[in-house]
């Protein structure tokens, strides 16, 4: 393969930030959190000599105000954070989303707790954000390139859910630019160029639109917007593996995933019936790929790094076609950052062949002291 | 009604005998009749129609900053981020490409707009309880960041959209729906002098506080409006220009009252003048000192039979 001569050993934060440079990306802003500090530092790096601009900002909510102005005038633009900053961000996120700007968002998230944050639109009003969730470095190159690409075909923000794996695993990595078909022109991008002409235009969440030029109002506009939705679940995307004769068929996303399949992998030459579903957008989900997978199942489980959040998804997708359990659970180091002791093959696999053989999940060592005692007013 | 409200509306008798024994006589028609003599709509503007409450200062400071921006011949490459409060309703009539930004998040969005389109003229559109209240960080940073943009902040001392609330620059004693026996400074802490903070800060290049509450006051913000907006051309730094506006509504006077009153009140404590210029900075007490001595000036040239305008 000739690309192998073009790959470099670097961190994920800096090929994702190389990915969104290579996509065209010219303004990005942040605040320092770990796991996405990194991230910020790769941009800060790297964007001045590609003829952009970096700014550290002095919070989320400045950081994410300034993306909203350089997409304005038609740039494309990023911001990001762990799950935890972009809560601050969230009111930002929904005008946004309101004023039909291409935004790209990173969560370089502390777990996977942040999904009903990602999918369901953690902000105000009716609103749905892309999401897609790499399960390494090398793919998340693609998608953030993807990320930029289908923000400007839909003018609607699309979120990158990482984790710390992703922001700060050693690979190989060619950042090469990708093909998409080709965009109209931002003709609602603004430069001045239209004021005091009497067709000057405006970029806003409102339903209001300048004196002369049709106006849809408040009511126009969340139907406008509203019926946008529906066309943009085209974009799920899934990948799946061993389904045919599976029993039993586990569902999980972003780096975890690549250890599911793995595990699966094992398990499998070890003659046990088990398929995966790997959603590779948390919305629009995959749901049809789900039904599809179910039909012959026994058994459905999600193995998630939270409390249990993906189920919701996984039990609409699978209608009632076969039982879903939540095989996953809480896994982060001691610090709250990192990979927890759930991230791991053998325990990974451990579970997967619990439920598969309808038995009780093993307990996660060392997890058993932190179990919520019921007390005696609660029972 | 206040005091100040019986106080402000004369008797209709008085009225009738100023129109007779005023400096104009108006018991005949003139020879001429009146006529335009130049374009009364601002270039800038798509209609004179607006939703203000008689006797809101809003319009005429909008007025000026979009005239003054005609008058430099930079309207081509003017970009305005507006903020959320009841100015936004001239985001529909003013003929500028527009951003609109949320509650006191402008300053950052016209950070992202100016680092892409530098050559450009940013500014933002904001209330006191915009910037001062909800967004304060985001102006401050901005000034300190010396971004090229001008901040422009209309002052009225109360969230006028809501009905009548206190902000962060009310002044003491200022009634409002939620401090109804005035503003207490025990109770409710002090205004905010946000020229003065601003002015303080080194990328903060040109501040100033205009009024609009005589055409005087009117002509002062205009000429402040041209400084910032070309001290931001020649990318010296953050400009800012706030102007006191009046809100009868949201003072609970009667509108004639608007003047008289803002002056009496918020002018008493933010005091119009220019904060910065050429990196010299005068704080609101020295352009109060320096205010009340060219008045003193004024009054002595009066009273030894000057006459006005002198």
């Amino acid at each position: 393969m000739t690309t192998v001569a073009h790959r470099t050993l670097m961190e994920g934060s800096e090929a994702l930030a190389r990915a969104a440079i290579v996509a065209g990306c010219r303004f990005f802003a942040g605040y320092p959190m770990t796991p996405f500090t990194e991230l910020l530092e790769h941009f800060a790096k790297l964007l001045p000599s590609a003829g952009g601009v970096c700014i550290n900002a002095e919070s989320e909510l400045e950081a994410v105000g300034m993306a909203w102005g350089a997409l304005a005038t038609g740039a494309r633009a990023a911001t990001g954070s762990t799950g935890q900053g972009l809560s601050l961000m969230q009111e930002s996120f929904s005008e946004i989303t309101l004023a039909e700007l291409p935004l790209v968002i990173f969560n370089m998230a502390r777990g996977q707790q942040d999904y009903f944050q990602a999918t369901r639109g953690g902000g105000h009003g009716d609103y749905r954000h892309i999401v897609l969730a790499p399960q390494d470095v090398r793919e998340g190159v693609e998608h953030v390139q993807l990320a930029f690409h289908l923000a400007d075909k839909w003018r609607n923000p699309v979120l990158i859910y990482g984790d710390y794996l992703l922001a700060h695993t050693q690979e190989a990595i060619a950042v090469e630019p990708l093909e998409f078909p080709e965009l109209p022109a931002k003709e609602w991008a603004l430069d001045g160029a239209l004021s005091g002409s009497g067709a000057s235009r405006s970029v806003t969440p409102l339903g209001v639109s300048k004196v002369g030029q049709p106006a849809m109002g408040q009511e126009g506009k969340a139907q406008y917007l509203a019926s946008k939705i529906p066309l943009m679940e085209r974009e799920a995307r899934v990948e799946a593996g061993h389904l045919d004769d599976a029993e039993t068929v586990i569902v999980s996303f972003g780096s975890p995933a690549k250890f599911v399949k793995y595990a699966i992998g094992l398990l499998r030459a070890a003659g046990y019936r088990i398929g995966y579903v790997r959603p590779i957008t948390l919305w629009p989900f995959p749901y049809d790929a789900l039904a599809a997978a179910a039909a012959n199942a026994r058994r459905v489980g999600s193995f998630e790094l939270c409390a249990g959040q993906m189920i919701d998804d996984v039990r609409i997708g699978v209608a009632g076609r076969a039982p879903v359990t939540f095989i996953g659970g809480v896994s982060t180091d001691h610090s709250g950052f990192g990979v927890g002791r759930l991230l791991d093959v053998e325990a990974v696999a451990e579970r997967i062949l619990a439920l598969h053989e309808d038995r009780e999940l093993p307990i996660v060592p060392g997890y058993e002291s932190f179990s919520y005692q019921l007390q005696e007013h609660q029972a | 009604m206040s005091e100040r409200g019986e106080a402000g509306i004369p008797p209709r008798e008085e009225t009738m005998s100023k129109r007779t024994t005023g400096v104009l006589d108006t018991s005949s028609p003139p020879s001429v009749p009146a006529r335009k003599v130049e374009a009364a709509v601002p270039d800038l503007l798509l209609t004179q129609e607006h939703q203000m409450c008689p006797g809101c200062g809003e319009p005429l400071a909008v007025r000026q900053f979009l005239e003054t921006i005609d008058e430099l011949d930079v309207a081509t490459r003017a970009i305005a981020v507006v903020g959320i409060g009841c100015y936004t309703a001239f985001s529909g009539s003013m003929d500028v490409d527009l951003v609109q930004a949320l509650h006191g998040r402008a300053p950052s969005v016209a950070t992202g707009v100016k680092r892409m389109r530098p050559d450009a003229l940013v500014f933002t559109l904001q209330g006191d309880g915009d910037m001062v209240n909800e967004g304060l960080q985001e102006v401050i940073h901005t000034a300190a960041r010396g971004e090229k943009v001008t901040c422009i902040l209309l002052n009225n001392g109360v969230f006028g959209e809501t009905g009548g609330h206190m902000t962060a620059t009310s002044v003491i004693g200022q009634r409002t729906k939620n401090s109804l026996d005035g503003r207490d400074a025990e109770y409710h802490g002090y205004p905010v002098l946000i020229g003065d903070l601003i002015a303080q800060l080194q990328g903060a290049a040109y501040v100033a506080r205009g009024s609009v509450h005589n055409a005087g006051a009117v002509a002062r913000t205009r000429k402040m409006f041209k400084r910032a907006f070309e001290s931001q051309l020649r990318h010296d730094g953050f400009t800012f220009v706030e102007v006191l506006t009046m809100c009868p509504t949201g003072w609970f006077i009667p509108t004639a009252d608007g003047p008289g009153y803002m002056t009496e009140t918020l002018g008493e404590v933010h005091i119009m003048g220019e904060l910065k210029v050429d990196g010299r900075i005068r704080t609101t007490q020295e352009l109060h000192d320096e205010n009340v001595a060219k008045q003193r000036e004024h009054e002595a040239h009066f009273a030894a039979g000057g006459e006005r305008g002198g």
